[in-house]
């Protein structure tokens, strides 16, 4: 653990970006992952993903205001759409709908105490941190008048499947210095790249952020099958039927078997 | 224990999936229908994305048929040349329903036109088998002489050209008949995303008056072709069958469909056509009910370009 977090400091010193070209801050965020990658095999019960870093000072921490770290991640973008039902001649029907090009397949965000009490409104509108502002990045030309009802539908929906979470308290830093992070990702992941980002919040505005990602891949078969469903559709499509003829008639020949 | 689908995404307990094709399986050896009106839906239920369970329904569909039409087979049930007639009728139906599909899609209504064709559809030939069983069952009861099935179909079926001995079903019948039924199944299975046993049942037996010990056989048999058909072009168009759903599917589905085939040898012909009519009554019944009653959200996601 201290090895690795050596490694990631070197490293995020040697590739650290300035996130403010006039000022350069006191205060930075380097960190590292529990693992870089994820992989889906056929029996994927979810996932845990451990982010942890330290904050690297040039100058004494700040006495005045606490320092608070916010750290998200973040699943691949699909284009979805949320349908309304309505009561149309005695029949619930979908009526309506809205289209979002890319909404995030998972989003959680883990603070170290509560989002409204650590992170100003504008800092929030400007990084998109908390799970309804980071959703609003992804809306494009809508087809209702109003879609905020749609959008807070789903915010509900993908929270009750555990899809989008906010997780206040779930960040330990211990001495200012040394944080961490567990998130738990459901079974039902979706393969991409996860971005994760971290921020060091200070008397509401963002003093510093860092930024990697999580490959989540399909491994073995997983992989094999999804490549070739893709790549090689006709075939795959033979290969389907095949397997249910022969099953077909291997249940067939086992029962003559037993009966006879 | 779970297993994540490849191309679902979803992780899902394996056991669910054995018990679920099984009992599909045993409807499809018991009734010669393919089950898809059934599994479609159930899979929906456990969270399949409603595109891959329908591809995936249909590729299960094809080995429960072939193990029930295995079964069929060994007791001599199957019409092979009334099968491929109307297996003739059900592939153009099938090419001519997808079309009408996606004309529908693209008009943006295909979704209340196949729940109302499933309730529609389901109800009344439910509805009807169930009365018609009733009613002979009551006639065997108390048994009149020349009170007998006609043994002649309408006249002016008869007098159609092209007509074909159909020695199993002991028919001597024109073709025109069984193609027009079987494209007009293919076109109704490939717009609600079935098999169409269910529609092809009741049109055998009260249509082309086949007996009933040949019709589950003979149905078997043309389901396998359509719904083949229909895999196969969801897998090369849509890349939406999940192998290793269905790998599980059918393994409950095949094992099902023997026990079903079984049986089906035991029970009489009209207490098989009153199970399937209540079967089908059900499932009218409760998708009619889900278009009645206020759904508990109103808001539904569906993740994908199209929709």
């Amino acid at each position: 653990m201290i090895r690795a977090l050596a490694c990631a400091l070197t490293l995020a010193v040697a590739l650290a970006a300035p996130g403010h070209a006039a000022d350069p801050p006191n205060e930075r965020v380097v960190a590292g992952l529990g693992a870089d990658s994820i992989g889906i095999t056929a029996a994927f019960t979810g996932s845990q993903v451990l982010i942890y870093g330290a904050v690297k000072r040039t100058a004494p921490e700040p006495e005045d205001t606490p320092l608070d770290v916010v750290v998200t991640l973040e699943g691949p973008a699909q284009p979805l759409t949320i349908r309304k039902k309505s009561r149309e001649m005695g029949i619930w029907v979908n009526t309506s709908k809205v289209r979002i090009a890319a909404a995030p397949s998972y989003y959680s965000v883990a603070s170290t105490r509560p989002l409204k009490q650590i992170l100003s409104p504008e800092a929030d509108a400007t990084q998109r941190i908390s799970v309804p502002k980071a959703l609003r990045a992804f809306e494009g030309p809508l087809e209702v008048a109003d879609a905020r009802p749609y959008t807070e539908a789903m915010l509900t929906i993908r929270e009750r499947e555990g899809l989008y979470s906010a997780h206040e308290g779930a960040v330990h830093l211990v001495e200012d210095t040394l944080f961490r992070a567990d998130f738990a990702l459901p079974a039902n992941l979706t393969e991409g790249d996860y971005k994760t980002r971290i921020f060091l919040l200070r008397g509401g505005q963002v003093v510093d952020t860092f930024q990697t990602a999580i490959a989540v891949r399909r491994v073995g078969l997983e992989r094999l099958l999804f490549v070739m469903a893709q790549d090689h559709a006709p075939v795959y499509g033979v290969l389907s039927l095949i397997l249910a003829g022969f099953a077909g008639w291997a249940a067939a020949a086992a029962f003559r078997l037993i009966r006879n | 224990m779970q297993i994540y689908l490849p191309i679902a995404e979803v992780s899902v307990n394996v056991f669910l999936l054995l018990g679920l094709g099984g009992v599909v399986g045993v409807l499809s050896g018991l009734f010669g229908v393919g089950g898809g009106f059934i599994i479609t839906p159930l899979l929906f239920f456990l969270g399949i994305p409603p595109g891959v369970a329908v591809a995936t329904g249909a590729n299960q569909v094809v080995a429960s048929s072939v193990s029930g039409v295995l079964a069929q087979f060994k007791r001599r049930a199957v019409d092979v040349p009334m099968g491929l007639v109307l297996q003739v009728g059900g592939l153009a139906g099938a090419a001519l329903g997808v079309w009408i599909f996606n004309r529908l899609a693209a008009l943006g209504q295909i979704d209340l036109v196949v729940q109302l064709a499933y309730v529609v559809l389901l109800g009344s030939i439910g509805l009807l088998m169930l009365q018609e069983s009733l009613r002979a069952m009551r006639r065997n009861r108390s048994p009149r002489p020349g009170a007998r099935r006609k043994q002649h179909v309408h006249n002016w079926i008869q007098r159609l050209p092209l007509k074909i001995k159909f020695r199993a079903s002991g028919l001597y019948i024109s073709v025109i008949p069984p193609i027009l039924i079987g494209m007009g199944v293919g076109i109704l299975g490939a717009i609600m995303g079935v098999g169409g046993g269910f529609i092809m049942v009741p049109a055998m037996i009260y249509l082309l008056h086949m007996p009933t010990k040949v019709v589950i056989g003979t149905s078997l048999f043309q389901v396998i072709t359509v719904s083949a058909f229909t895999t196969l072009m969801h897998a090369i168009t849509n890349h939406s069958v999940d192998m290793l759903l269905a790998l599980f599917l059918i393994v409950g589905g095949v094992i099902g469909a023997q026990l079903g085939s079984v049986l089906s040898g035991r029970l009489k012909a009209e207490q098989l056509r009153i199970l399937l009519a209540l079967l089908v009554v059900v499932v009218a019944a409760k998708l009619g009910a889900d278009l009645l009653i206020r759904p508990a959200d109103l808001y539904s996601i569906a993740v994908g370009k199209q929709g």
